[in-house]
């Protein structure tokens, strides 16, 4: 790709931007969000049309201007969101699109067998007559990677493929893009996780700001400059220090004692869960993917029917029915899925955040909408949330952003109690250690923080306590986190 | 200025109609209004300078009447007199004529207006063999309001009449574009409308009191009329809600059903009226207070009354949905119903009220009908809730929830009334109408996404 410029409304989303794939070589494409990777990475699959630059593959000017055009140019895109249709099988799911006539039957054995052979080509066994709603994420995107395959594609673009994956996933994935590589096909990968650019990628090129900032082998690289070139700036530290000592004892210790949670059932994830955040301490859920963590979450903020248990805020039993009641009660949750279930996506930013603070700026059942302005702005300030302005609609900020308004909603709330979700999945690191400052200071005002964390440094670098779950129970506590380490955590993770 | 037009298209496209039927209606004005007539008094008064006499001739209608009404009084202010006032046919005009002929020895005028002047009676040579026989009236000059080049679409006249013919879509398609921005969709509030117009009839009928029904007895009846249909709204809304079954199937069930009780208690109340024994028909049932035609046939300030309360419940609406939090709820379901439950808001709360607010605002649209034709019609608002919808979708909310402006609404069913009645002056048929409004639902729908793109 040389010179790939593209406007929206707005924005200028693409500069100049030039990006090059070899056969057989993994090139891992960074930024911060809002960089203009997933605009370049749309730009490539056809479904944005570039306002200028061109596209070459073996040297020849391609014209890519719809999906198909990109297909057939041997493009193949597995973007964060699966393409695929639940209700059909995995092997309909691959050849959708390439029946061989319009009234001709389906040529189901031989679809079958040639599923097996692309199966076989990444080295993975999946039924392809399995329904796609019934496999995992990573299942799924193995089906998303045959498919790409089954178009003969030379080059594939894997959007973030590893952020809903666990870490034994996320092996098999490295297996699999491996596999690919040795058979000549060039592969872009696009991942925040920068441990997994060092471990599977040949080169590295940079987008800052819509931009082209630089491209390298990864030998070249540190953890550092790679860091540094991505946000344009030298970075500290991942983590901010933890406060000095923890918050004493007081008099009113009983009343402040925070969030208590006793044997918590529902749903068949959550079999009997009992834990207690303490206000003023960060307590890290963890476990494996299905463990149980969002889900126990979940009914502690009233999104889920609770079957049984009991929950209590600083002695206080609540009756949590609803995230309207938890909300009431001073709980709020910052969700893993910002886009499905943190924001509605095609209103303003303005009116996502005001969402569950109206009853603050209304008198007389008119909203006062300056107030809310100016409190909205306050937070733009103090979060530095890049926003054209409080009209823009949620949809169309980066997932930082979005984070970012996610919480000012939930700080105007000044909830006691704050769950967070995946605080920092899809945010760049830039972005990553401002909300981590954040906890850090919601923590010595005295809030109880509970996160859940797929990512074992975030955990080790944040949480003052960690708690393992298995299988819907509690399989371990670690109560000095100066002692624990990934591999303590992932033995009680498994037990 | 892009922009502008993106966020304004549905009112450009109405004024844009309206400036093109503007140019095609353009014509000869002939008014006929009581201003008119004090005109023509004028005149006449300053065409002679004694006591005038004058013969006041016009047809038999309304409009007639309080035009000629006006002359008369209007004369007499000024000194003159009126010697005769004829409402009513050629044949009323000559015998009038050949009365005063031969009764007064000097007329001096005629006033009549453009329909009239026309009349045999009228005409000068006419006017001159009757002169012969009677003398009186020889020295006789004919006065009728000055003629004007204007657009008929565009006369006061036309404008509110179009205006007040939708009021009863426009006031449905207020509750309609709240369940649409929630992603739902309504497909009862026609039958609602008849539901509630025969239940309020039948209401004042047999409980308020019939004929002798007064202002509280009417309101109450009207209560009970709109209760029923935000009951059914509810029920939608529960349905919808609690036991999940797709809004379309919900309503369209609504739909038969209210349509059908709407016939049983007319037919009931019909065989009622016959004593029980024989069996009902399904006619209108017909309201004898008279009281009650004020809110569909009335007018407050010179503007029908139908008009006035679309309008009061349009400022109603926008207020609720721009700055109250119900507003603010209501879009944040359509848009992302899972974001907005766990942002605190009441999600099931406010589908049930969105229902119950669209079959609320049926049913009053279904008093308005009913006073409108003094009875409650058990078949009135047939197809209503395609024309709503319509409204809806031209006035530019998304089918798919989460936007759309409540005035955007009122513009687009204005300008599905603005082509009606356009295509009804050029003397299109109704069935090529229908064709015609097929064809601009989908290209309200096209416009949209092509503005978003």
């Amino acid at each position: 790709m040389r010179g790939v410029d593209k406007s929206f409304p707005g924005v200028h989303a693409l500069k100049n931007v030039d990006l090059d794939v070899e056969a057989g070589d993994v090139l891992a494409l960074l930024g911060e969000n809002g960089a203009g990777k997933s605009t370049l990475i749309k730009v490539l699959g056809g479904a944005h049309r570039p306002d200028s630059g061109v596209i070459e593959i073996d040297g020849r000017p391609m014209e890519i201007i719809t999906p198909q055009d990109s297909q057939r140019a041997g493009i193949g895109i597995i973007y964060q969101e699966f393409n695929l249709i639940p209700a059909m099988t995995v092997r309909e799911n691959i050849f959708l699109g390439q029946e061989p006539g319009r009234v001709s039957i389906v040529p189901a054995g031989k679809e079958r067998r040639r599923a097996r052979e692309l199966f076989d080509r990444i080295g993975v066994a999946l039924d392809p007559d399995a329904l796609v709603r019934d496999l995992t994420v990573a299942q799924q995107q193995i089906v998303e990677i045959a498919k790409a395959l089954s178009l003969d594609s030379r080059i594939i673009v894997m959007d973030e493929p590893s952020a809903a994956l666990s870490p034994r996933e996320v092996e098999g994935l490295f297996r699999i893009v491996d596999e690919l590589k040795s058979q000549g096909i060039g592969i872009v990968y696009v991942s925040h996780r920068l441990d997994e650019i060092f471990a599977i990628c040949d080169h590295v090129t940079v987008l800052r700001d819509g931009t082209y900032v630089d491209s390298k082998p990864i030998g070249e690289l540190t953890r550092d400059t790679l860091i540094e070139l991505m946000v344009g700036r030298k970075l500290a530290d991942e983590f901010p220090n933890r406060a000095v000592a923890k918050p004493v004892a007081t008099d009113d210790n009983e009343v402040r004692s925070g969030l208590t949670v006793s044997n918590l059932v529902g749903g068949p994830k959550v079999r009997d869960i009992s834990f207690n955040v303490r206000r003023g301490e960060i307590v890290a859920l963890t476990g494996l993917v299905g463990a149980g963590r969002t889900e126990a979450a979940r009914l502690i903020f009233g999104a889920d029917k609770r079957e049984a248990g009991t929950i209590t805020l600083d002695g206080k039993e609540l009756s949590i029915k609803s995230p309207r009641d938890a909300i009431a009660s001073g709980i709020c949750m910052l969700t893993e899925d910002r886009k499905g279930q943190g924001l509605i996506l095609n209103r303003s930013v303005l009116e996502n955040f005001g969402l569950p603070n109206l009853s603050r700026f209304t008198v007389r059942g008119l909203i006062q909408q300056k107030r809310e302005r100016d409190a909205f702005q306050a937070y733009v300030e103090q979060l530095q949330i890049k926003v054209s302005g409080p009209k823009q609609r949620a949809g169309n900020l980066s997932g930082g952003n979005q984070q970012k308004v996610v919480l000012a909603k939930w700080l105007e709330r000044d909830a006691e109690v704050i769950i967070f979700d995946e605080p920092t999945r899809g945010i760049d690191v830039g972005a990553k250690f401002e909300i981590y400052l954040l906890m850090r200071h919601l923590v010595e005002q005295g809030k109880a923080i509970l996160m859940i964390s797929s990512e074992l440094p975030e955990v080790l670098g944040m949480a003052d306590r960690i708690i393992v779950l298995h299988e819907g129970r509690v399989t371990g506590e670690i109560e000095d986190v100066k002692l624990a380490t990934q591999e303590s955590i992932m033995d009680l993770a498994v037990k | 200025m892009k922009r502008f037009i993106a966020d304004n298209g549905s009112i450009i496209v109405l004024l844009a109609l309206c400036a093109y039927y503007s140019v095609v209606t353009l014509g000869e004005q002939h008014p006929n209004t009581p201003a008119a007539g004090q005109e023509v008094a004028a005149a006449i008064l300053k065409d002679s300078s004694e006591q005038v006499t004058v013969v006041v001739i016009t047809r038999d209608t309304v409009q007639d009447r309080a035009y000629s009404e006006a002359v008369r009084a209007a004369i007499e202010t000024g000194g003159g007199t009126v010697l005769a006032v004829v409402n009513g046919a050629p044949t009323d005009a000559r015998l009038a004529l050949e009365q005063v002929g031969g009764a007064f020895s000097r007329v001096d005028a005629i006033a009549t207006n453009h329909s009239a002047s026309g009349w045999g009676p009228l005409k000068p040579q006419k006017l001159k063999t009757t002169a012969d026989k009677f003398p009186g009236i020889s020295g006789i000059k004919v006065f009728k309001p000055q003629s004007y080049t204007w657009p008929s679409f565009l006369t006061r006249e036309n404008l509110v009449n179009v205006i007040n013919q939708n009021a009863v879509i426009a006031i449905i398609a207020i509750g309609m574009t709240l369940v649409i921005i929630t992603a739902g969709i309504d497909l009862s509030v026609g039958s609602l409308l008849a539901l509630c117009g025969v239940t309020t009839a039948v209401a004042i009928q047999q409980m308020a009191g019939g004929a002798d029904a007064g202002t509280i007895g009417l309101l109450g009846a009207c209560l009970i009329g709109t209760g029923v249909c935000t009951l059914c709204g509810i029920f939608n809304g529960v349905m919808v809600t609690w036991f999940r079954v797709p809004a379309f199937v919900v309503t369209l069930a609504m739909m038969m059903v209210a349509r059908g009780l709407a016939l049983i208690v007319a037919v009931q109340y019909q065989s009622a009226l016959l004593g029980g024994g024989t069996e009902g028909t399904p006619e209108a049932v017909r309201i004898e207070a008279a009281a009650f035609g004020w809110l569909g046939n009335g007018a407050t300030f010179g503007i029908p009354n139908p008009i006035l309360l679309m309008l009061a419940l349009y400022v109603l609406a926008h207020i609720t949905m721009t700055k109250t939090s119900v507003g603010r709820y209501i879009y944040a379901v359509g848009g992302n119903p899972e974001a907005a439950r766990l942002s605190g808001v009441p999600v099931f709360g406010v589908l049930i009220l969105v229902y119950a607010i669209c079959g609320a605002m049926a049913g009053l649209a279904g008093i308005v009908d009913a006073s409108r034709f003094e009875g409650g019609r058990p078949n009135a608002g047939e197809m209503y809730e395609l024309q709503v919808i319509a409204a809806v979708v031209v006035g530019g909310t998304s089918l798919a929830g989460g936007e759309g402006r409540i005035f955007g609404t009122l513009v687009g069913a204005m300008i599905i009334a603005v082509i009606q009645n356009g295509l009804n002056m050029a003397g299109v048929a109704s069935y090529e109408q229908k064709c015609v409004f097929g064809g601009l639902i989908l290209a309200a729908v096209l416009l949209d996404r092509f503005k978003r793109k």
